[in-house]
């Protein structure tokens, strides 16, 4: 037997990033599977995204409590404990994108009940955007990529022009028909949910880049 | 009364059950210790599971360290001490009439505070103990073993060109983890070790808490130890002593986040010891 040179606080260290990616998956999938059950019009779908929850939310604990164990066992120092720091955080968004996954399949439930507004063209651009934002993030967590990161913060900005322009548009169609209202309605809290998964991609954008490098770049438009 | 006191009275824990599929190691019932008339030691119960570390914290004076030598009878020594109650090791009574105490501390191997090799060269440090055990077959049996014992101990690379060198030139850190190898040379089950790093500067530290890691698939570990975050970070279990009482035993992982007992908390947190 030789020892290992890899103290064995950064095996637990991998291994809580690999469970951050598993979670952040898991949450990318059901983001996706939900805005292709509304463009689709699939309610078995719909079904599948509603009933899925469950992995997601035991990650979010088990995520926590390896975070918790690591701070209390190993009492981590500088990148070390910014990268715990980060990972209890970038955990609460991930869980929270899940559970927008789950707005977003409810909203297509309600959504599907009715006729087609219009053809959706801005919405599934608005879930490739926020699903792509998602997964640069946590490849910039995983390979502690500042710049890839900051693309991500970049990226936002479109995707808030987006959710206001299926705003504008689906006002008129509200204005001309006021049988649209209801579906429309529900559009529009799909954008503004696609937009909030912006935001926690940014969330995690923003903690990759003070994980790496220590500086908080959050507020900083303000 | 003091507070203290009376919160230790109000509830005592029961001793650390081995975790699931863990067999228990070291079974200790009612025992107390005495040094002269005083007591050091009251009514200690607990399991020492197998394959594990185990560690013992607590405040200067509050018998961990008796308590570890009471597990290899290593105050058999010190004249003027007893032993009541039962230690167990697989369940044999240590402390039974007709026990080998040499044989026994062969099979409980004890590493200390301070190094202390022989003053002899590296690889008679490693054969000695193997030597008069009557361990090996023949010379290439001797130096395998030699061998076989310095790489357990992580330290066969810094060592391997220079075995006929004194052992006394090596730096603590080193001299340490000789040490370690002595002791698991004689093909021990269950190490002790009474603040193994406490002399060592921060990386040769991490070397020996790494090696502790390492070495708990093949062996028992206990250890002492009154620096908090080491018991955090090598043990599975923790043991809180106070007074000469073992205050409450558990998985680590729970003594340092969720403590059952008000004064296993302020000592972790540091409000007290």
């Amino acid at each position: 037997m030789t020892i290992n040179h890899v103290p064995h606080f950064q095996e637990e260290l991998d291994q809580l990033k690999s469970r951050l990616l598993e979670m952040g998956g898991l949450a990318e999938d059901r983001v996706r599977s939900s805005v292709r059950a509304l463009v689709d019009r699939d309610n078995g779908l719909v079904e599948g995204v509603l009933a899925g929850d469950t992995p997601i939310n035991q990650l979010h604990i088990e995520i926590d409590g390896r975070c918790v164990r690591l701070l209390a066992l190993h009492q981590p120092m500088a990148v070390d404990l910014r990268a715990i720091l980060s990972a209890v955080k970038i955990n609460t968004d991930l869980e929270r994108v899940g559970d927008l996954a789950i707005n977003i399949a409810e909203a297509a439930l309600r959504y599907l009940a009715h006729p087609p507004v219009k053809q959706l063209i801005d919405i599934p651009r608005m879930a490739e955007i926020a699903q792509g934002m998602l997964r640069d993030a946590l490849d910039a967590f995983v390979r502690r990529d500042t710049l890839l990161a900051q693309q991500v913060l970049d990226a936002d900005d479109t995707l808030d022009s987006l959710k206001t322009q299926v705003f504008r548009e689906l006002l008129t169609y509200m204005l001309q028909d006021p049988h649209t209202i209801e579906p429309s309605l529900d559009l529009i809290l799909v954008s503004r949910h696609l937009e909030r998964i912006g935001d926690h991609a940014t969330n995690i954008a923003e903690d990759v880049i003070f994980m790496v490098s220590a500086r908080d770049v959050r507020h900083k438009g303000q | 009364m003091s507070t203290l006191e009376a919160a230790l009275q109000a509830r005592p824990e029961p001793p650390a059950a081995a975790p699931v599929g863990q067999t228990c190691k070291v079974r200790v019932r009612g025992l107390n210790f005495y040094y002269g008339a005083k007591r050091a030691l009251e009514d200690i119960a607990i399991d020492i599971p197998a394959n594990l570390v185990t560690a013992f914290i607590g405040p200067s004076g509050c018998g961990k360290s008796t308590f570890l030598r009471t597990l290899n009878r290593m105050n058999d020594i010190i004249p003027g001490t007893r032993v009541e109650g039962e230690i167990r090791i697989d369940d044999r009574d240590i402390y039974a009439g007709g026990i080998d105490v040499v044989a026994l501390r062969r099979r409980v191997g004890m590493v200390f505070q301070k190094s202390n090799p022989f003053p002899k060269s590296i690889f008679e440090n490693i054969a000695y103990g193997i030597r008069i055990n009557g361990m090996a077959r023949s010379r290439a049996d001797l130096q395998e073993r030699v061998e076989e014992s310095l790489k357990q101990a992580a330290i066969w690379d810094e060592v391997k060109d220079r075995l006929h060198e004194s052992a006394l030139a090596l730096s603590g850190g080193q001299q340490q983890r000789l040490c370690i190898a002595r002791a698991l040379a004689v093909k021990p089950d269950v190490l002790l070790m009474d603040e193994p790093a406490s002399a060592l500067d921060p990386i040769a530290t991490q070397r020996i808490e790494e090696l502790i890691y390492q070495l708990k698939s093949k062996y028992t570990i206990v250890i002492v130890t009154h620096n908090m975050q080491q018991a955090a970070r090598v043990s599975d279990l923790t043991a809180f002593f106070w007074l000469g009482r073992l205050v409450e035993a558990g998985p680590t992982d729970r003594i340092f986040t969720n403590p059952g007992q008000t004064l296993t908390e302020d000592y972790v947190t540091g409000r007290f010891g």
